[in-house]
C-alpha cells in the first residue's frame, strides 16, 4: 500500500523527526513495504480475542508512599546540554 | 433570542501523597528548582514506573465519597505529545479503564435549591514540570523545573450539566470540600492544588443541540473561573449572533488582564495516540481493600452539615458554608472549642474572619488570626467585657499580630465598663454638666423623646472612651431621665 | 586462558592458577589487538577493570567468594553502566554517560565480575544485523565480510572471536538468538519478567528481555544465576524464586517430548540449515527424547505482528531522546520545534526513524484498531498455539535463523527482507516465552544455531537440555580461523 507524501509529513511532525525531500521518496517506499507486510494482519479473524498487553498475567504491584529519593541534582544536569541555576533550559517555550 | 449555556469541568487536583506517582521522589512545594527529580521523573533511559500506593487509596477515596463505581481493574495508557513540561514525551494517565466510574456531585445555589451534577468518571494522571519563560537566563531560553514533573492527580470529569458560573462555581467549591475534607488534597489553589479547565458552550433555549464548545484551561480561582466563563459565554453569542460559527478550540484566560485568548496550536494537529502503557499490569483493588477505605473514610462536608446543623443548631445555610471546606469546618470548631458559644462563633468565622481573608487573599490555613485566638475575642464579647464595636477593634489587633484578645484589651484599657455603680455615677455626671440638653429633653413632646437619648448617648460614649456598656447606659439613663421628670 | 569456559575459569581462580587480574590483563590484550578486526566492542574499560579486578583477588583469597567473582565479562552498551558511556550504539547517546548502574550491571558487580567494556549492537536495538550502528558495523568473526547478526552483534562478535568469555546481551525479536546463531555460540533469552529491566534501555517494553550470551549453555547458566533476579523497581518483572539454573544440568533427556513446529521448515529455510536442525534433534532422539511434530498455526503472523507492536512502542520509548536533558542537541537550534526535530533526524540513524514512523502510524488516530489493537489480539493467538503445543511437548525446537550469516548490504535496501530473519524468534518474545540459541553444526561455511523455546519459567529444563547436547557434541567448541590461537 502506497503511503502518500502528506502522510508521511504528519507523521514527521508528531514525532518530531525531519525528512529530507531528497529522501521522501526512499521513506515512503520503504516504509510502503513494510506496511505491506503489516497489512497480513487484516486478513485474520480475531472476533472475540483479548488483546495482549502482557504475557503473564500479572498484577501491578504498588509502592510505599515513602521519600526515597535523594536530590542528585547535580549529577544530572552534570550531562545536560544546557542549565542555569538549576533550571534545565531549551529554546523558548511560545504558548 | 434567548441562550442557555452548557458547562461541563474537568477539574485537576493534585493528590497530597508524600512522593510521586510513580517514583520516590518527594513532593513537597517549594524545592528549589530540579532537586525533587529523581532519574524516573527526568525521563532518563532505561528508568520504569511503579505505582504509588497511597495514590490508589485517595483516588478511591474521591470515588467512594461521590458514590460512584470503582474501578476494581484499571490500567494505564500513554498519551503522546512533545513539550519540555513532559519529559518522557508522553504523559501516563487512564482512559479505557478509569479508577473511578460514574458518580454524583450535589451542590447548594445561593437560592437554597439544590442540583446534581453527574461525574463520567475520575482518573490517575501524572502532573507535567513547569516551564519558567524569564530567569537568569537568555530570554530566548525558557528553563524547565521538573521537580511538579510526576506529581500524581486525579482529572474528575463532569458531565455538561451546569448551566451558569454560579453553578459552576459552586460544583469546583463542593469538590474543594470533598477533597479537602477527605484529606486527598491540600486544597492550596495559590499553589496550584486544584486547577480547572472549563467547557463551555452555547444553544437557543430549548434547542436539543449542543451548541459547539471551546475548552478554556489551567483556571485556578473561582474568581477567575467565574470571569472566565462569562466572558465566553458573551463571546459566543456574539461570535453566533454576528452569522459565524464556534471554533473549536482550547483557551486561556488571564485573571490579571481579563484577557482570554486562543491557544497556539500546539494542541491543533495533536494526535495522542494512546496504547496501554507496557511498563504498567494492571491495577487490582480487592473488595477487602475497597471496604476497609470506605469504613475508614473521613466526614464528608455533606454528613459535616447535617451535624452542624443538629449539634450547633445552625442554619442550613450556614451549616453549608462552614462545613463545606474542611480547613474552615476545622478552624470553625476549635473556635467553639476555646469559647463555647456556636452562634458568635459561626457570625466571627463567616463574617468578619472570612471578608478580611478574601480581601487579602489568604487561606483560612494561613490565618493571621488563630482559632484559640479568635475564640478568646468571642468569650470576651460573650461575657460581655467588650462591646461589639471594640471587638472589631481588638479584631484589629489580633490580626495585626499584637497579641490574644485579653492581651490588647488590657494593653489598650479596652475594658468595657459595666459596674453599675460606675455607669450611675457617669449618667449622672453627664447629665448634670449638660443641663440644656436635659431642659430641652423636658420640653419635648413625649412621642419625639426617644430621638434625643442619642445626644445623651454620645456624650456618655465619649465621656467613658467608648468603654461603656451601651446597653447598661441604656437602662440607665432610661432610669434616670425618667425620675428627672 | 581466553580458551576456556565460565566454569573452566571460575575453577582456575578458585585454585589460583591465574588471578583475576591475570586474567583481565589477557583479555584486554585481546581486545586491544584482535578487536580492530570486528569493532564488536566499543568501550574499554581497562582501569575500571583492573581495579574491580584486584578487588575480586582479594575476595577470592578471602574464601566464600560468589560464582562469578573476578570472572571478566562485557556488558551490551545498552545497559547503563554508572560513569562510564551508555550509548545504545546510537549517536544520540554518544555523549551519555548516566549516573547509574542497570539493575544487571549491578547484580554483576555484587557478584565481583569484572567488567572490560561496553559492546557494539544496532542503533537502540532496532535490526538483525548489526550494520546500523553509529560505531561501523560488527563483523563475524567467522566470515568477516558476512554479518554476526544483530540486535546484540558485538556481544556474540566478542564471544565467538573469545575477547571475553561470556557477555550480556538483550532479545526482543531475536537479538540474542539470532546472533548466537550465526556467531556459533550460546544464548539465552528468558522468560519475559525473569530479568530486570531497570536501566536497560527500552526498546519495546512488553518484548525486551536481558539475558547472556557464551560458548556453553553451562556458561549461560552461570550467567543466568547472576542476571535473573526479582527488582521491585520493574513493575513487568515477576517475583519468582530464581533457581540455580548450573544445578539441574545433568538430567538425561531420556523421555523428553520436543516439539517439532511444521510452520519452521517450510520453504524460505536453508537447506544447510534444514539440514544440521535436524541432524541434532536426530541426536536428542537417540539420547532418547521423543520428537514429535507440531502445529503453531498462527507462525505467519508473528513477523506482521512484531512489526506493528514493537515500533509502535518504540515510538513511545523513545520520544524522551529530544535533546532537552541529556544525549544530543542539534547545534544552534533555532526554537523549540527545530531544537526537537533536528536533535532527533541528527541523532537517530535511519532505521530508527523508520521505525518511529511506522510506529506512529500503526498508533494514529484511524489506525490504533486495525494496527496496534489487531496486533494484540494476534498476539493472544499467537500465544494460545503455544500454549496448546505445550499440552502435549515439553520443549519446542526449530531452527533459529532462516539462513546463515549474509553479507554485508545484502539486505539493507529490503526492509521485509530484514525483518524475515526473525520469523522464527519474534514469536518467543510475542508469547513472552523463553528462547534460546546454541551451535548445532555449519552450512557454507558458516555457523547454524538450533533454537529451543521453552514454557514459561523453564530455563533449568532448556539449560540441561542444551548441555546433553553439548556433551554428546562439539559444534560449541568450533572457534573462527584464528581465534583460538
Amino acid at each position: 500500500m502506497n503511503i502518500e507524501r502528506q502522510e508521511i509529513e504528519k507523521l514527521a511532525t508528531l514525532a518530531r523527526i525531519a525528512i529530507d525531500d531528497s529522501t521522501f521518496s526512499e521513506v515512503s517506499q520503504r516504509l510502503s513495504s513494510v506496511l505491506d507486510l503489516v497489512d497480513q494482519l487484516q486478513a485474520v479473524n480475531t472476533e472475540g480475542v483479548e488483546a495482549m498487553s502482557h504475557p503473564m498475567q500479572a498484577t501491578q504491584r504498588l509502592r510505599e508512599d515513602e521519600v526515597t529519593e535523594t536530590n542528585q541534582r547535580e549529577a544530572f544536569q552534570a550531562i545536560a546540554p544546557e542549565t542555569e541555576d538549576g533550571l534545565f533550559l531549551v529554546p523558548k517555550v511560545i504558548e | 433570542m434567548s441562550w442557555d449555556t452548557v458547562i461541563g469541568l474537568e477539574i485537576h487536583v493534585q493528590l497530597a501523597t508524600k512522593t510521586k506517582i510513580f517514583s520516590g521522589a518527594s513532593t513537597a512545594y517549594g524545592a528549589e528548582p530540579n532537586t525533587q527529580a529523581c532519574a524516573i521523573d527526568l525521563a532518563m533511559p532505561g528508568t520504569l514506573p511503579v505505582l504509588n500506593k497511597q495514590a490508589v487509596n485517595y483516588a478511591i477515596m474521591f470515588g467512594l465519597a461521590i458514590d460512584a463505581e470503582i474501578g476494581q481493574v484499571s490500567a494505564f495508557e500513554r498519551k503522546n505529545y512533545f513539550y519540555p513540561d513532559s519529559p518522557k514525551g508522553y504523559q501516563t494517565t487512564q482512559l479505557e479503564r478509569p479508577i473511578v466510574g460514574r458518580g454524583n456531585v450535589e451542590i447548594q445555589l445561593a437560592d437554597g435549591t439544590t442540583k446534581n451534577v453527574r461525574i463520567h468518571h475520575a482518573h490517575l494522571e501524572e502532573d507535567a514540570g513547569k516551564s519558567l519563560h524569564e530567569g537568569n537566563f537568555n530570554s530566548n531560553f525558557s528553563g524547565i523545573d521538573l521537580n511538579r514533573a510526576g506529581t500524581p492527580l486525579i482529572e474528575i470529569v463532569s458531565e455538561p450539566d451546569m448551566c451558569n458560573a454560579e453553578e459552576a462555581v459552586a460544583f469546583a467549591r463542593k469538590i474543594h470540600g470533598i477533597v479537602t475534607s477527605l484529606g486527598i488534597c491540600d486544597g492550596e489553589m495559590s499553589q496550584g492544588s486544584m486547577r480547572f479547565d472549563v467547557n463551555v458552550s452555547v444553544k437557543p433555549s430549548g434547542s436539543e443541540t449542543l451548541g459547539i464548545r471551546t475548552e478554556t484551561k489551567n483556571l485556578n480561582s473561582y474568581k477567575f473561573m467565574e470571569e472566565a466563563i462569562k466572558r465566553e459565554v458573551e463571546r459566543q453569542i456574539d461570535v453566533i449572533e454576528d452569522g459565524g460559527t464556534i471554533a473549536q478550540e482550547t483557551r486561556l484566560y488571564n485573571g490579571d488582564t481579563k484577557v482570554a485568548r486562543s491557544m497556539r496550536s500546539k494542541e491543533e494537529a495533536n494526535d495522542y495516540r494512546y496504547f496501554p502503557c507496557p511498563d504498567l499490569l494492571p491495577v487490582v483493588v480487592s473488595d477487602e481493600e475497597v471496604a476497609e477505605l470506605r469504613r475508614n473514610l473521613p466526614e464528608l462536608p455533606d454528613a459535616r452539615q447535617a451535624r452542624f446543623v443538629e449539634q450547633y443548631s445552625l442554619s442550613d445555610y450556614d451549616a453549608g458554608i462552614l462545613s463545606s471546606d474542611a480547613a474552615m469546618a476545622k478552624y470553625f470548631e476549635a473556635v467553639i472549642s476555646a469559647c463555647n458559644n456556636a452562634k458568635l462563633a459561626a457570625n466571627w468565622t463567616m463574617g468578619e474572619l472570612s471578608a478580611r481573608l478574601n480581601n487579602e487573599d489568604l487561606s483560612i490555613a494561613n490565618s493571621p488570626v488563630s482559632a484559640e485566638q479568635l475564640g478568646g475575642l468571642v468569650t470576651r464579647i460573650a461575657d460581655n467585657s467588650i462591646s461589639g464595636k471594640m471587638a472589631k477593634e481588638v479584631f484589629e489587633g489580633i490580626w495585626a499580630g499584637e497579641g490574644s484578645a485579653d492581651e490588647i484589651i488590657e494593653a489598650r484599657g479596652l475594658k468595657q465598663v459595666s459596674d453599675s455603680g460606675a455607669l450611675e455615677q457617669m449618667v449622672a455626671d453627664v447629665l448634670t454638666a449638660n443641663q440644656a440638653m436635659v431642659d430641652d429633653y423636658m420640653n419635648t413632646d413625649e412621642a419625639k423623646r426617644k430621638k434625643k437619648l442619642g445626644g445623651f448617648m454620645g456624650k456618655i460614649m465619649q465621656a467613658s472612651k467608648g468603654q461603656a456598656n451601651p446597653q447598661q447606659v441604656n437602662q440607665i439613663l432610661a432610669q434616670k431621665l425618667n425620675e428627672l421628670l | 586462558m581466553h580458551n576456556l569456559t565460565i566454569a573452566e575459569l571460575i575453577k582456575g581462580l578458585q585454585s589460583k592458577e591465574f588471578s583475576s587480574v591475570e586474567l583481565t590483563q589477557h583479555f584486554l590484550n585481546r581486545i586491544g589487538s584482535l578487536n580492530p578486526a570486528y569493532n564488536a566492542v566499543i568501550t574499554v574499560t581497562a582501569e575500571q577493570a583492573l581495579k574491580a579486578a584486584a578487588e575480586a583477588d582479594v575476595r577470592l583469597a578471602a574464601g566464600n567468594a560468589p560464582a562469578l567473582c573476578g570472572v571478566p565479562i562485557l556488558h551490551k552498551d545498552i545497559f547503563c553502566t554508572n560513569g562510564v558511556r551508555t550509548s545504545c550504539g546510537s549517536k544520540m547517546l554518544d555523549n551519555f554517560i548516566p549516573p547509574y548502574n542497570a539493575t544487571v550491571v549491578e547484580n554483576f558487580e555484587q557478584a565481583g565480575a569484572v567488567v572490560l567494556g561496553k559492546t557494539n549492537m544496532d542503533e537502540f536495538a532496532m535490526g538483525s544485523s548489526n550494520e546500523t550502528s553509529f560505531y561501523g558495523p560488527v563483523k563475524n568473526p567467522w566470515a568477516p565480510d558476512c554479518v554476526p547478526g544483530g540486535s546484540s552483534g558485538g556481544s556474540a562478535a566478542a564471544v565467538a572471536a573469545r575477547l571475553a568469555p561470556g557477555a550480556t546481551a538483550t532479545d526482543t525479536g531475536g537479538s540474542i538468538r539470532q546472533p548466537a546463531a550465526l556467531c556459533g555460540i550460546s544464548g539465552i533469552k528468558p522468560t519475559y519478567g525473569r530479568v530486570s529491566r531497570w536501566g536497560m534501555v527500552a526498546f519495546a517494553s512488553s518484548l525486551d528481555q536481558g539475558g547472556p550470551m557464551a560458548r556453553t549453555a553451562e556458561d549461560c547458566a552461570l550467567l543466568l544465576n547472576c542476571m535473573a533476579s526479582y527488582d521491585d523497581k520493574d513493575s513487568t518483572c515477576i517475583d519468582r524464586e530464581v533457581p540455580d539454573y548450573t544445578a539441574t544440568l545433568d538430567g538425561s533427556v531420556k523421555g523428553l517430548r520436543i516439539g517439532v513446529p511444521k510452520e519452521y521448515f517450510s520453504e524460505g529455510l536453508d537447506a544447510g540449515i534444514e539440514k544440521a536442525v535436524r541432524a541434532a534433534l536426530a541426536n536428542l532422539e537417540a539420547q532418547g527424547a521423543e520428537l514429535v511434530e507440531i502445529s503453531l498455526p498462527n507462525s505467519g503472523l508473528s513477523v506482521p505482528a512484531y512489526y506493528v507492536i514493537a515500533p509502535a512502542e518504540a515510538s513511545a520509548n523513545l520520544s524522551r531522546f529530544d535533546g532537552s536533558r541529556y544525549g544530543y542537541r542539534c547545534g544552534n537550534p533555532k526554537d523549540l520545534q527545530d531544537m526537537y526535530s533536528r536533535s532527533r533526524s541528527e541523532g537517530f540513524g535511519k532505521e530508527v526513524q523508520r521505525r518511529i514512523l511506522i510506529g506512529t502510524y500503526c498508533l494514529s488516530a484511524g489506525y490504533y484498531d486495525a494496527y496496534y489493537g489487531k496486533a494484540q489480539q494476534v498476539r493472544k493467538l499467537i500465544q494460545q498455539d503455544f500454549d496448546r503445543a505445550f499440552e502435549s511437548v515439553d520443549l519446542i525446537m526449530g531452527p533459529t535463523c532462516p539462513s546463515p550469516a549474509f553479507k554485508f548490504g545484502a539486505k539493507s535496501d529490503d526492509p521485509v527482507a530484514m525483518y524475515l530473519e526473525d520469523i522464527y524468534t519474534v514469536a518467543t518474545n510475542l508469547a513472552g516465552l523463553p528462547g534460546m540459541s546454541i551451535p548445532c553444526g555449519m552450512a557454507d561455511n558458516k555457523p547454524v544455531g538450533l533454537q529451543i523455546i521453552g514454557n514459561y519459567f523453564d530455563e533449568a529444563r532448556m539449560l540441561n537440555v542444551a548441555h546433553q547436547y553439548q556433551q554428546a557434541t562439539d559444534w560449541h567448541d568450533l572457534a573462527p580461523e584464528g581465534v583460538a590461537s
